[in-house]
């Protein structure tokens, strides 16, 4: 276990080194300055403008001092968005995009999970048929597209939800419905395999002969032991709610990470952008990490050391 | 009496002829391994719409703006926004190809009528007055090339990776693998994005920021089969014949993964599908006037409110697409995986 900790943590920082490091050239070779209305300053100001944040110095020397920066958590300072690190202006938004997120994996899983569980004990029904229906919509429609159209019907037609910001629960409750489509659809998929699977198995068989009942046997013998698999999606869903946040923090307005990225793409903010980038790749390598351990914690059948060698 | 009939019952019958030697005979015609995939797709009700669905919509993409009479660049100001209106359907009132709309104030009321205009624009027009019924299957073209495009890209390099990484182990198979296992850290998202901001978005630039790091699930798949062909004797007794490592690559082992990679190119279609739309949203897509459905539903989406059938056209087709290429990979991983046998 702890030479497996080890090998995984060596893999996370060189990962993490060269995102790092492909971020930062990526950024230089983008054509288009940083500066607001560049044109209109001269060569001079320029210069001086340049100078303030070393973007004067040749680019191995700014390579070392950012790699070296962001050893130490520093992310520079925004050129765009009123000079705040970014680190804080990261911070700020890490709350709305969090909150997002925990409450769509919640909210999808659960539902994914109860659609999962009817689908398999009713098989070959029109409650299975419907269920897997479902989860191939949620898995297919791509979520602005679901976001939108969400939106315009229960937002502006019906007017039962407010369109936009992010100022209380109620302004929660769409979003969060648009991003959990994709985790309904893949628990409730994983869910239905994992419960049939079970279902099959002996020990079921005998507590169906020991008349155990119906509601006995899918609750407290199949749902437990078809559950612990479910651990194994959350790498897949946290990826997608990092995708996810992008588009439905812009159209819902909501003051997220995702948000400001796409802010920051299109105003060439290279400290927010290698920022965020940074801290989505973060999130995600350990996120995959945690899943891998915890995999190997509940189902002692899975090796930890990897492969036979 | 009574013994004529039964005489007449016993000349009915004939005792069957039993020939031992043909007892242990089979008669159902033996299959190969695709018309035994082949029928179990066929049986998979879902999978045989989504082919025909597929069909039909990958023929509009074709030959949709040619039979529409109108160009999909084509702007006409003073027909800007105009909703759908069909010939023929327009008289039915449920459907929504009437021509009419609601205003601001809440009323519904037929712009054609109101601007007097004669034409027909099937799915209406845009902010510019181009015809959208063009534009979402030129649209659908593009989109449709850029999945494809990813697709073999990834296709051929996880393919090749694979096999060489997996067929000939040892140290490079070692080095092969330490670089997938730190390429797969890295999002999709991220590396997406980062290589849309360097290259100029285009319909290449934008298959190949797919594939950077699109190939390498192709790539772990094929080598753990491989891994797991190579073993047999059939290779072996190739070896022996004294084969070259290449035409027992090519001949032997690839032809046995053909069912893995046609189900993980499959799947990866709707995903490049999906990130050329999720790119365009983000305002990092193709550039006016090439449209790709992606650009189509942003476009529409910054006029949902007033002319709702600008975003829901185009992100109808892109959701067709999608469920329909999602379930024909489900049908075909349920037809060609062996461990899902009936």
């Amino acid at each position: 276990m702890g030479k497996y900790l080890a090998k995984r943590f060596l893999y996370m920082f060189i990962t993490l080194f060269l995102i790092a490091s492909l971020t930062f050239f990526l950024m230089k070779i983008i054509p288009g300055t940083p500066f607001a209305s560049a044109n209109k300053l001269s060569p001079a100001q320029m210069q001086i403008m340049k100078a303030k944040y070393d973007l004067d110095k040749p680019v191995p020397v700014q390579y070392v001092t950012y790699i070296g920066k962001m050893a130490k958590g520093d992310l520079g300072i925004s050129f765009q968005f009123n000079n705040t690190p970014v680190s804080e202006l990261m911070f700020k938004r890490l709350g709305p995009s969090a909150q997002l997120g925990f409450q769509a994996v919640f909210f999808g899983t659960l539902v994914g999970l109860v659609l999962g569980v009817f689908a398999a004990l009713r098989q070959n029904t029109w409650v299975d048929y419907g269920a897997t229906f479902l989860a191939v919509l949620g898995k297919s429609i791509p979520n602005f597209v679901f976001a939108g159209l969400l939106q315009y019907y229960v937002g502006v037609k019906l007017g039962w939800l407010p369109v936009l910001f992010w100022k209380g629960f109620e302004y929660t409750i769409m979003p969060t419905i648009a991003l959990s489509m994709f985790p309904i659809a893949i628990s409730a998929r994983f869910m239905r395999t994992e419960m049939i699977d079970v279902l099959g198995t002996d020990y079921i068989t005998l507590a169906k002969a020991k008349g155990a009942s119906f509601f006995e046997i899918a609750f407290k013998h199949a749902l437990r032991n078809a559950l612990i698999p479910l651990v194994t999606v959350l790498g897949p869903l946290a990826v997608s709610m990092m995708t996810g946040s992008l588009v439905i923090e812009q159209i819902f307005a909501i003051p997220g990470l995702g948000e400001q990225f796409v802010k920051a793409v299109s105003v060439n903010d290279y400290p927010v952008i290698m920022g965020t980038t940074m801290l989505f790749a973060f999130l995600f390598v350990i996120v995959i990490l945690v899943v891998d351990i915890l995999y190997g914690i509940i189902d002692p059948r899975i090796r930890l050391s990897g492969g036979s060698k | 009496m009574a013994q004529t009939e039964t005489n007449n019952q016993k000349q009915r019958f004939q005792p069957a002829i039993i020939d031992s030697s043909k007892s242990e005979e089979i008669n159902k015609p033996s299959l190969n391994f695709w018309q035994d995939a082949w029928l179990r797709v066929r049986k998979n009700r879902a999978a045989i719409a989504s082919i025909i669905i597929m069909f039909i919509v990958i023929f509009l993409a074709f030959v949709g703006p040619l039979f529409s009479g109108k160009q999909f660049d084509t702007q006409n100001v003073s027909h800007n926004h105009l909703p759908p209106r069909i010939q023929g359907l327009e008289k039915i009132s449920w459907l929504p190809f009437d021509g009419t709309e609601v205003n601001r104030a809440g009323k519904e009321v037929n712009v054609y009528e109101k601007r007097g205009i004669d034409e027909y624009y099937w799915f209406g027009t845009d902010t510019l007055g181009r015809d959208i019924f063009t534009r979402v299957w030129k649209g659908t073209q593009i989109s449709l090339y850029i999945a494809f495009l990813a697709a073999i890209i990834d296709l051929v390099v996880g393919v090749s990776y694979g096999a060489v990484s997996g067929y000939y182990g040892g140290r490079l198979d070692n080095i092969m693998q330490r670089i997938t296992e730190v390429l797969i850290g890295i999002p999709t998202l991220v590396i997406v994005i980062l290589m849309i901001l360097v290259l100029e978005p285009g319909i290449i630039s934008i298959a190949v920021a797919l594939s950077v790091t699109g190939w390498v699930g192709m790539a772990r798949v094929v080598r753990a089969q491989v891994l797991k062909v190579k073993e047999q004797e059939f290779v072996l007794a190739s070896r022996t014949l004294g084969n070259s490592h290449k035409s027992i690559i090519y001949k032997h082992i690839l032809p046995n993964l053909a069912g893995v990679i046609i189900i993980n190119t499959m799947f990866s279609i709707p995903n490049a599908i999906f990130f050329e739309a999720f790119l365009s949203f983000i305002g990092l897509g193709l550039q006016d006037p090439k449209a790709s459905l992606g650009t189509l539903v942003n476009e529409g989406f910054k006029v949902l409110r007033l002319h709702p059938h600008e975003m829901i056209v185009p992100a109808t087709v892109i959701s067709i697409l999608m469920v329909t290429f999602n379930m024909l990979a489900d049908g075909f991983r349920d037809a060609l995986d062996p461990k899902m046998r009936d």
